[in-house]
């Protein structure tokens, strides 16, 4: 894909860009173009990105793909990313949540900002949701991230957070199933201390040190979208239940993605 | 309606006098500065006194001209500016200008806040709503006391139900009168940003903030509101879109530039407000209003290059 058909589809993107070219979260088209540009080389070439069942995220309006962590860093979560920008049509932009500790690290707040990736908090999920954004979670958090090779196919447990801001906000939930990031960055360790000490929650280390990511192919299953009829304000039984059909249906796409 | 504008001789109250005169009303002003061109506007139409609002003539005023509006534009907003002296000043102020307008029968009061209110935090929601706390981080005197004359006025809504009270907190402004926290930090050729920082400044011209307050009061608007302009944009468009030269500093650094070699300065309490972006969600005072602005961000910005 060259630079023309990547602004075709930033343009394709239902955002309002101001004179300056930035939208009212603060993301720039320049800086959007060029991620993309970049991402396409890993989505198409490096990765080979398989994405089944895109259909299933809405063309528009609010809406949460909610997956599982695969991988030591957020590999996952940028080829999910690209894989609504690439593979739907017209292409949406996905916002991550990012973590707290991105909002303070130099030069990573800028950037991830201006591509759309903002704080993880429940305000500003909040405020893209009311302005008919398409939110991207991963329930697992940092815990998902942290799992070593061996425990690559396996779900962590789910905080309930995002099927109560789901509920109140009367957003459907698109579960996805990320398969091959645990291939790609096989993890045998977690230096937490020396992670805190640099301000982020781990160091994930590869038997070849690095976190660099081998050229695995990776996979990406979207499933139907889940509704749940409610306002947020259920009891902690009702909602761990339905965090537990999110999970169970994540589960089984995962097993559709191993095929 | 006779309305009662304080802090009306700053470079803004004087084109804000112009603004309610053209919007058909009757203006007093009330500023211990003398207002300069005062001779422009019809006698019957247009009033200064020139005093301390803590002092007794100030409640003569009241007692005298009996307004039933009252725009309380006073507050010290200068981060820059604001010395010793002024650390409680704007409770001081408010604290007065809210006991004469209950004492005198004013129906509606405007308190213009500043939406610096709610702090520059790296994790704080990027769009504050009006029901947020504000911040408690800053440790600067200046944002102390504003957060303190901003409590007090919304406080009249409780205290005084009978008068109509509006806290306005409005977000940074930039316009012809090159007077405000922004105007003063983009005052020089030369603006420091800190290294690996680039946050989302919201900017509305001085002349729709005006119209913005003036709607506040023209429609006895009650309760504590933000008010923003067009959608907001980095500090570096900011910079580079009024003419001037972004200097880019490590944190290690700014401590001594500031100030130096032409760079614009800011009191170290307030650092975290060039790092971190203070966003207000206006979508409840438009509801409440209709408000729309004027002038988007490259009029606001080109404008306030040329000037």
């Amino acid at each position: 894909m060259n630079s023309r058909e990547i602004s075709d589809r930033l343009s394709g993107l239902p955002l309002k860009w101001n004179s300056f070219g930035y939208d009212k979260f603060g993301i720039s088209k320049r800086d959007l173009s060029r991620f993309f540009s970049l991402s396409h080389i890993f989505y198409e070439h490096y990765f080979r990105v398989e994405t089944i069942g895109i259909e299933h995220v809405p063309e528009h309006g609010r809406g949460m793909i909610v997956g599982n962590h695969s991988g030591g860093w957020a590999l996952d979560g940028w080829m999910t990313l690209a894989s609504c920008f690439f593979a739907k049509n017209p292409p949406r932009l996905a916002h991550g949540m990012a973590e707290k500790f991105m909002g303070k690290a130099p030069f990573v707040s800028a950037l991830t900002h201006k591509v759309g990736q903002i704080t993880g908090l429940p305000e500003n999920a909040r405020a893209l949701l009311e302005d008919e954004r398409l939110l991207m979670v991963f329930p697992e958090g940092a815990r998902g991230t942290a799992k070593l090779f061996d425990q690559r196919h396996s779900l962590v447990r789910f905080g309930t957070g995002f099927l109560r801001l789901a509920l109140e906000n009367k957003t459907p939930i698109i579960p996805f199933a990320f398969l091959g990031g645990g291939e790609a960055i096989p993890t045998v360790a977690n230096l937490v201390k020396l992670g805190k000490f640099i301000g982020v929650p781990y160091i994930p280390i590869t038997k070849y040190l690095l976190p660099v990511p081998k050229p695995v192919q990776l996979k990406i299953v979207y499933g139907k979208p889940m509704h749940f009829d409610g306002n947020g304000t259920e009891d902690d039984a009702t909602v761990e239940r339905w965090v537990g059909e999110v999970q169970a249906k994540i589960a089984s796409l995962l097993e559709v993605a191993k095929q | 309606m006779k309305i009662l504008v304080t802090g009306n001789a700053s470079p803004i109250g004087k084109r804000f006098v112009e603004i309610l005169l053209g919007r058909g009303h009757v203006v007093i002003g009330l500023d211990r500065r003398g207002f300069w061109h005062s001779e422009k506007f019809p006698e019957d139409k247009f009033k200064h006194y020139q005093c301390d609002v803590r002092k007794r003539a100030a409640e003569d005023v009241f007692r005298k001209e009996k307004p039933k509006g009252v725009i309380h534009l006073a507050t010290v907003s200068h981060l820059q500016h604001l010395k010793e002296r002024g650390q409680r000043m704007n409770l001081g102020v408010t604290q007065k200008i809210v006991e004469f307008s209950h004492r005198y029968g004013v129906k509606t009061l405007a308190f213009v806040g500043r939406h610096t209110f709610y702090g520059a935090e790296p994790d704080s929601p990027l769009y504050h709503k009006e029901i947020e706390p504000p911040s408690m981080s800053s440790g600067l005197p200046a944002l102390s006391d504003l957060v303190a004359a901003d409590l007090y006025a919304g406080s009249a809504l409780w205290r005084y139900p009978k008068i109509a009270t509006s806290v306005l907190r409005i977000c940074y402004t930039l316009g012809e009168s090159k007077s405000g926290t922004l105007a003063s930090f983009l005052k020089g050729p030369k603006v420091p940003t800190f290294l690996g920082y680039d946050p989302l400044f919201q900017i509305i011209h001085e002349e729709d903030a005006m119209n913005a307050v003036a709607t506040a009061v023209e429609k006895n608007l009650r309760g504590v509101y933000n008010v923003a302009g067009p959608p907001p944009s980095p500090l570096s468009v900011v910079i580079r879109e009024t003419g001037r030269e972004r200097v880019t500093l490590p944190k290690a650094l700014m401590g001594i530039a500031m100030g130096t070699f032409g760079l614009s300065k800011l009191p170290r309490g307030a650092w975290d407000h060039i790092r971190f972006p203070v966003l207000i969600d206006d979508s409840e005072f438009k509801k409440a209003t209709g408000f729309e602005y004027k002038f988007d961000e490259a009029m606001i910005l080109n404008q306030f290059k040329k000037s």
